[in-house]
């Protein structure tokens, strides 16, 4: 793999994108622990860091993977790890404690069939909820979904990019499907790729906590003397353990500093929803059959528009309104029991019908022609 | 005449701790910063300090004048792997409890010490989970009454000190809050080698512990812990049936061995080359 690239073509797994994405970032620390359908990712990621000087472990189990993560990220290095729903799972804790101390971590989870062991070699789109609200208390989360092996590439270098950028936890929700599949990946000549780095402070500076919207990250090691903590803790970094007025502070900061950059966070890919009856909202593996359904749906005569969520959170609220103005219905196919459903749902506030596709179990896809039924029965 | 230059002071932000009246916390503070001080560090430049959840884990965070990181519950090894791996030449030190260390953080702990990460563990074993109000550890003695073993212990304890000799720490060391001379003496050794090293000093608790023990006062505590330490020699003598109940003290190892960050570091070395020829 590079890590400085000209134009290249590969025949590459979307795990393999991922870690390739990833070191072109600048991730130059992974810890990470065993786990189907992730494996492949640590795997290169083994190969590939120690040519470049960067540290791959393998740690004891997903709890001590993200803590020598948020550890690491604090030396001032970009940092990945990556899972699958019960390691996911695990990381929950710290997920919370990398959004409380504002430590940049990317987070892939390949999701399979949940819950618990599930079935560990099928894919599922069984962790959205969670990716959203795993961590205990009032956070924010970023998440992403690609729906290719080339997506997968892009969206890990926008998740290095917002990590950083936003200094918070980043999860990169891969599907078991979009990890093990081989498509052509193109990596752009690196000129072409926007790099992000994390805001450092200057020499003498102490508020690394709050001031600014995003405050200045130091690292350790360079005489800044800083507190880190996952209690809450002022704009300094001093524990207040019991103060109400620092903890809304601070907490408020925390969401806000995501929540009043949503329109740059989002990103969709839409078609047709001007002249659309009706709409789609799908994400990851199933949009691809969401683009078979449109185009046969076309061929008949029904004109079809859909929205594709490649942010999952901060929930694409705007354009999915908006979707909800221009048709009478709304399908939501998922490789769940209803997950983004409801987000549909409560968007489109009774503005069109919203209906559910769910399959579960077997890594079974919803299919084009399942896609294709629910679009024509209406009609 | 240099009592400003040689106070502790410099080493600390200038809050107060928040321990308990009698804690024995204040006595490893002591130590561990005397023990810096001898060694010549004017500063915490070179350190960088991980801790996780309980009191112990308050000491370094965000008290010293240092960076300090504090962790979940359990979790302070892990980071300080993350920060040590990226930065071999900073001396990370863990602070935490038994419960930290030895209950929630116990699989990080036997990992680290297997490795033989870079990195000195510093315990204060008071026996007990104190911030929560006193309930039983896996240090707790059998029989000892505590909030959540009303009728007494029915488990036996963990031996930390043996423990991490067991798994492979390069360094161990037990003493207590009644030897504070040779646990700054210990502490000053042990931050002068590498590899995993691990210091337990079993700590009087008087309000946590002491209380539900008829140990009313933390001068009662410390005598009770300096009347049942025996040393490790004499301990090896009497054999195991006879230490029952007693806290065995002093070096339990020292033997030295390639560390995590020689043999890491090794490795990326020559990694680097097969990269250069791609």
């Amino acid at each position: 793999m590079l890590s400085h690239p000209g134009c290249k073509t590969y025949f590459w797994q979307g795990n393999e994108a991922c870690v390739q994405a990833a070191i072109i970032a600048g991730c130059r620390f992974f810890a990470g622990y065993p786990i189907t359908p992730a494996n492949e990712i640590a795997e290169h990621m083994a190969v590939n860091l120690p040519r470049i000087g960067g540290i791959f472990i393998q740690m004891e189990d997903e709890l001590a993977s993200i803590g020598a993560i948020i550890g690491a990220s604090w030396t001032g290095t970009k940092v990945m790890t990556a899972t699958s729903g019960p390691g996911f799972s695990l990381m929950q804790e710290s997920i919370g404690y990398a959004f409380m101390t504002e430590t940049p971590i990317v987070v892939v989870d390949v999701q399979r069939m949940g819950p618990s062991t599930g079935q560990a070699t099928k894919s599922g789109q069984g962790d959205i909820m969670q990716s959203r609200w795993g961590t205990h208390g009032d956070y924010t989360s970023i998440v992403f979904s690609p729906n290719s092996v080339q997506e997968m590439f892009e969206l890990t270098i926008r998740a290095f990019n917002v990590a950083e950028v936003y200094r918070t936890p980043v999860i990169l929700l891969a599907e078991e499907i979009v990890a093990h599949m081989r498509e052509q990946l193109t990596v752009p000549d690196s000129k072409a790729i926007n790099i992000n780095d994390r805001k450092k402070p200057r020499p003498g500076e102490t508020v690394f906590f709050g001031s600014d919207e995003i405050p200045p990250m130091p690292a350790v090691g360079e005489g800044f003397n800083i507190a880190v903590t996952g209690s809450t803790h002022n704009e300094e970094g001093i524990r207040f353990t019991a103060d109400p007025v620092v903890h809304r502070k601070l907490i408020e900061r925390l969401n806000q500093k995501i929540s009043d950059n949503r329109e740059k966070l989002v990103d969709v890919e839409s078609y047709n929803l001007e002249d659309c009856q009706i709409g789609i909202v799908s994400f990851g593996s199933t949009s691809r059959a969401v683009y078979e359904a449109v185009e046969r749906a076309e061929k008949k005569g029904v004109d079809v528009g859909y929205v594709r969520l490649k942010t999952l959170w901060p929930f694409p609220e705007k354009p999915v309104r908006e979707l909800s103005n221009v048709v009478d219905r709304i399908i939501v196919p998922e490789m769940n029991l209803k997950q983004i459903f409801y987000e549909v749902e409560r968007v489109a506030k009774g503005n069109a019908e919203v209906v559910p596709i769910n399959k579960i179990g077997g890594g079974e896809l919803i299919t084009p022609e399942e896609v294709l039924d629910a679009i024509l029965k209406g009609e | 005449m240099m009592a400003e230059k040689s106070s502790i002071k410099k080493y600390l932000r200038g809050m107060k701790f928040p321990f308990c009246a009698g804690c024995g916390l204040f006595g490893i503070v002591d130590s561990f910063l005397r023990a810096v001080q001898e060694l010549g560090y004017k500063n915490f430049k070179k350190f960088v300090f991980c801790s996780g959840i309980g009191c112990s884990s308050w000491i370094p965070s965000p008290f010293f004048l240092a960076d300090s990181i504090h962790t979940l519950h359990g979790r302070s090894i892990p980071v300080a792997t993350g920060i040590k791996l990226r930065r071999p030449d900073l001396n990370v030190v863990v602070f935490g409890g038994d419960g930290d260390l030895m209950g929630i953080g116990l699989g990080h702990f036997m990992h680290a010490a297997r490795r033989n990460l870079d990195i000195l563990v510093v315990m204060s074993n008071n026996m007990i989970y104190g911030m929560t109000g006193g309930q039983v550890a896996p240090t707790t003695p059998f029989g000892a009454i505590t909030t959540t073993t009303p009728y007494g212990n029915f488990e036996q304890p963990f031996d930390a000190a043996s423990l991490a000799v067991a798994a492979g720490a390069t360094f161990s060391a037990r003493w207590t809050t009644a030897h504070l001379k040779e646990l700054k003496k210990t502490i000053k050794i042990a931050l002068g080698l590498n590899g995993f090293r691990f210091i337990e000093v079993v700590s009087h608790c008087p309000t946590g512990f002491g209380r539900k023990r008829g140990l009313k006062t933390p001068q009662e505590f410390v005598d009770w812990v300096r009347d049942n330490a025996i040393s490790i020699g004499e301990a090896r003598k009497i054999g195991k049936n006879k230490q029952k109940n007693k806290i065995v003290i002093g070096e339990f190892i020292r033997k030295p061995r390639l560390t995590l960050i020689e043999n890491i570091y090794a490795i990326t070395r020559e990694a680097q080359k097969l990269g250069k020829e791609n």
